[in-house]
């Protein structure tokens, strides 16, 4: 067993890092603590969302795991993690969660020739920004359940419904949507995957308006949208294998630890520099043991998503599948212990956001509300606990 | 980066885990637990001819010096069975404090007879007050001569019962605290075991006018602390894989319980309440375990480990009573009673929770790690 970096990859994660270091200076203020928030809420925020990405298409770092022949330099799993880390240090930008995070390792799979040679390059070189059309009303946990269809007319598909929670819908320029092509399927089995521009006619996107008052998610509707044959993804009816082809990418969590060792630092900085009744908040045995029990998941989340990957690395992917829920469970509730307990060391400044007054920028009171959302998205927090029970210890799965 | 074990590793656990399963199944651990030694002389036998003892010691005094990796697959895999012993006593803690500490003619006295099972040791350090702190050790060692005399009670002292020898931390007046290798069938010790959760061997121990004689202090005069501190990082790593092991048996025996178990006409592993405290067990398992492995390539990389043995002790204490304490309530009513398993392992993980520092302690340090 080997817990060392090896040198070639000390050596990239010290060229992100310089990267990274320099280019976070041009952060503006409104991109506060980065995450979805930062980068969708404000103009300023996504514009150098967008700048990154630039940068980043420039180096071939979008797309540096993908195969040479579509621009990538397929780089191992181990070297997207150090990737996915040093960016989430330093809470940058620029890699689309949606585009880059989702779709792209769904082209690879399931997209034909002529799609991977249109769609990948602007994607490897940051100018496409996509959002996720899954979710809706009365499908969320329940995914399969969807309804928006998609009928097929001519050389085209005409899409009716509503998809819901769509993050950065109002800023993304395409959206990857699963829509029902089998009008007579119920479940799974009658979905197909499309790409679109939003600026087809016909789709209305309209905001959802989060509980700080801040807009990232949203409603989009579609009314006789007309999408062409050949941006349908992979073969009519086969869309749900297609969620589930990004399997092999990266996706130990381990930004998310990353991200967190960052803010405990700030935490630390701020009980060691601040005094109450006389005393630095650092001293109050309860602060203290706070902090340790806030480190210590940081480390041992580390641990595991290093494991996730590494075994995803070597094929062993039922455990990977089972311990990514694991990592995005305990990477969630971690981030939300965190702001809890943040703001609850700050006492009553721990409700105040950004603003003179505010510790930390108010970037924890921002997290306790934002958290709240993380347990619930990509797969809520219980379904995930089904999934490990279900696949991780072979437990009966409900149908 | 390479997070597999290796090919003789993945043996060495196999091996041991026939072993263990064949040689102490659980009924033998609670005939072990009812008897006074608390052990078997045979099976502790059988253990030193496999050369389990042997491992990390450096082969000069009688060992293999295999890495620190190897040992703690073997603690792991005897963490799984229970297997009562006084390995963590003798070969861990005392073995790791001399192999620290001791002169040139004590590790090449004492340690190979560890290293073939000849010798069992306990290290006294623990006194009524109950404190971790150097604080804590107040007994006085009085110097005299060319001997120091010792008096006083220690406490919570593992395996003192069957111990040849004793590690026994005092305080010397001008010193300080001093580490003293102590017959322990000398006639001024008595032994008392004291009835606890783990029903293990943890006892009492009064000295009355012990003489030692003065090259019979381990290191120096007043280096006691430093040497315990040294070898306590390695031991809760130690500790660490043996809770981790009974962490991950009594999850599998709760999963497979939770798939036999019928009630409403369905496995209660089926009902999503039950599958969710088996996920969050499956996850405090998971995350522990793959920061065990790492603290323990450290070790043998000599990086220090200060602030990852604490953080590790923290959480694999948490981690064994969380786990044990879910698998008590999936097992419903059986699971409290003497004959299901998994209530061996819910009072294991309470007695293993004090040894080498309770939670809050190790929190402190990990705070103090952090610079606070």
């Amino acid at each position: 067993m080997d817990f060392q970096l090896t040198k070639e990859q000390q050596a990239l994660k010290e060229e992100f890092e310089d990267f990274f270091r320099e280019e976070m200076k041009n952060a503006p203020p409104e991109y506060g603590h980065g995450g979805l928030e930062g980068v969708y809420a404000t103009e300023e925020g996504f514009r150098f969302h967008k700048y990154m990405a630039k940068k980043l298409g420039e180096k071939g770092w979008l797309s540096r795991p993908w195969p040479k022949e579509y621009g990538g330099v397929e780089a191992p799993l181990m070297e997207q993690l150090i990737f996915n880390e040093v960016a989430a240090y330093h809470r940058a930008p620029g890699v689309d969660p949606f585009g880059i995070g989702m779709f792209a390792p769904t082209l690879l799979v399931g997209a034909n020739e002529e799609q991977k040679k249109r769609l990948l390059p602007p994607l490897a070189k940051g100018e496409t920004f996509y959002c996720q059309g899954w979710s809706e009303p009365d499908a969320g946990s329940d995914l399969a359940s969807l309804t928006t269809t998609a009928v097929k007319d001519g050389d085209h598909y005409v899409i009716n419904g509503q998809k819901t929670w769509t993050s950065g819908a109002h800023r993304a320029d395409h959206m990857f949507l699963l829509a029902r092509t089998d009008p007579d399927s119920t479940r799974s089995r009658g979905l197909s995957m499309f790409n679109l521009r939003m600026d087809y006619p016909g789709i209305e996107v309209s905001p959802i308006l989060y509980m700080d008052n801040k807009h990232l998610y949203n409603d989009v509707f579609f009314n006789n949208v007309r999408i062409p044959e050949y941006d349908r993804i992979g073969a009519e009816n086969d869309g749900w294998n297609l969620t589930r082809a990004t399997m092999n990418f990266e996706r130990s969590g381990a930004g998310v630890f990353a991200a967190a060792k960052t803010t405990l630092q700030e935490i630390i900085d701020y009980v060691k520099t601040t005094k109450r009744d006389g005393k630095f908040l650092s001293e109050n045995p309860i602060v203290r043991q706070k902090i340790a029990k806030l480190f210590i998941d940081t480390e041992v989340g580390q641990a595991l998503a290093y494991r996730i990957t590494w075994l995803q690395q070597q094929g062993g992917l039922i455990f990977a599948a089972s311990a990514a829920s694991e990592s995005k469970v305990f990477g969630t509730e971690l981030s939300q212990r965190m702001a809890n307990y943040a703001t609850e060391i700050m006492g009553l400044y721990g409700q105040l956001e950004e603003s003179q007054w505010a510790p930390m920028e108010g970037t924890m009171a921002t997290l306790y509300q934002f958290c709240t959302g993380m347990n619930i998205w990509a797969g809520s927090n219980e379904i995930q606990r089904n999934l490990i029970a279900w696949v991780g210890l072979n437990l009966p799965r409900f149908k | 980066m390479n997070l597999d074990f290796t090919k003789d590793q993945d043996m060495i656990r196999k091996s041991v885990a026939e072993f263990v399963a064949k040689e102490c199944p659980y009924e033998h651990v609670k005939e072990l637990e009812e008897s006074d030694v608390g052990y078997s002389p045979e099976l502790w036998k059988k253990m030193a001819e496999l050369g389990w003892m042997q491992i990390y010691f450096p082969e000069e005094y009688g060992g293999l010096g295999d890495p620190f990796m190897d040992l703690m697959i073997i603690i792991e895999e005897m963490g799984k069975t229970a297997t009562p012993s006084p390995f963590f006593s003798t070969v861990i803690q005392c073995g790791l404090t001399i192999l620290e500490g001791g002169s040139e003619e004590q590790k090449k006295e004492l340690l190979p007879k560890i290293a073939n099972g000849q010798l069992i040791m306990a290290l006294a350090q623990y006194e009524e007050e109950a404190s971790y702190l150097p604080s804590g050790i107040t007994m006085p060692a009085q110097l005299s001569g060319d001997h120091y005399v010792l008096n006083g009670a220690k406490m919570f002292v593992m395996d003192g019962n069957i111990a040849d020898r004793l590690i026994v931390a005092a305080r010397s007046e001008d010193a300080g605290i001093t580490l003293f290798l102590v017959d322990a069938k000398d006639p001024g010790i008595t032994c008392t075991k004291m009835p606890a959760i783990g029903m293990d061997n943890v006892c009492e121990v009064v000295f009355k006018g012990v003489e030692v004689p003065k090259e019979d202090v381990i290191g120096e005069p007043g280096r006691g602390w430093e040497i315990l501190e040294r070898m306590s990082q390695k031991a809760v790593v130690a500790k660490c894989a043996e809770m981790l092991g009974g962490c991950k048996v009594s999850i599998d025996m709760t999963a497979d319980y939770a798939k036999k178990r019928v009630q409403y006409g369905k496995p209660i592993g089926g009902f999503q309440a039950i599958q969710h405290y088996m996920a969050n067990m499956q996850l405090a398992y998971d995350t522990s375990i793959n920061y065990l492995y790492k603290v323990a390539w450290m070790i043998d990389e000599g990086m220090d480990i200060s602030q990852e043995a604490s953080a590790l002790k923290a959480q694999v204490n948490e981690a064994y009573k969380f786990i044990t304490e879910r698998g008590v309530q999936i097992h419903g009513g059986v699971g409290t009673t003497r004959e299901f398993n998994i209530a061996l392992f819910y009072r294991r993980a309470k007695s293993a929770e004090y040894v080498l520092g309770d939670t809050d302690y190790h929190y402190e340090k990990v705070a103090q790690s952090l610079g606070m």
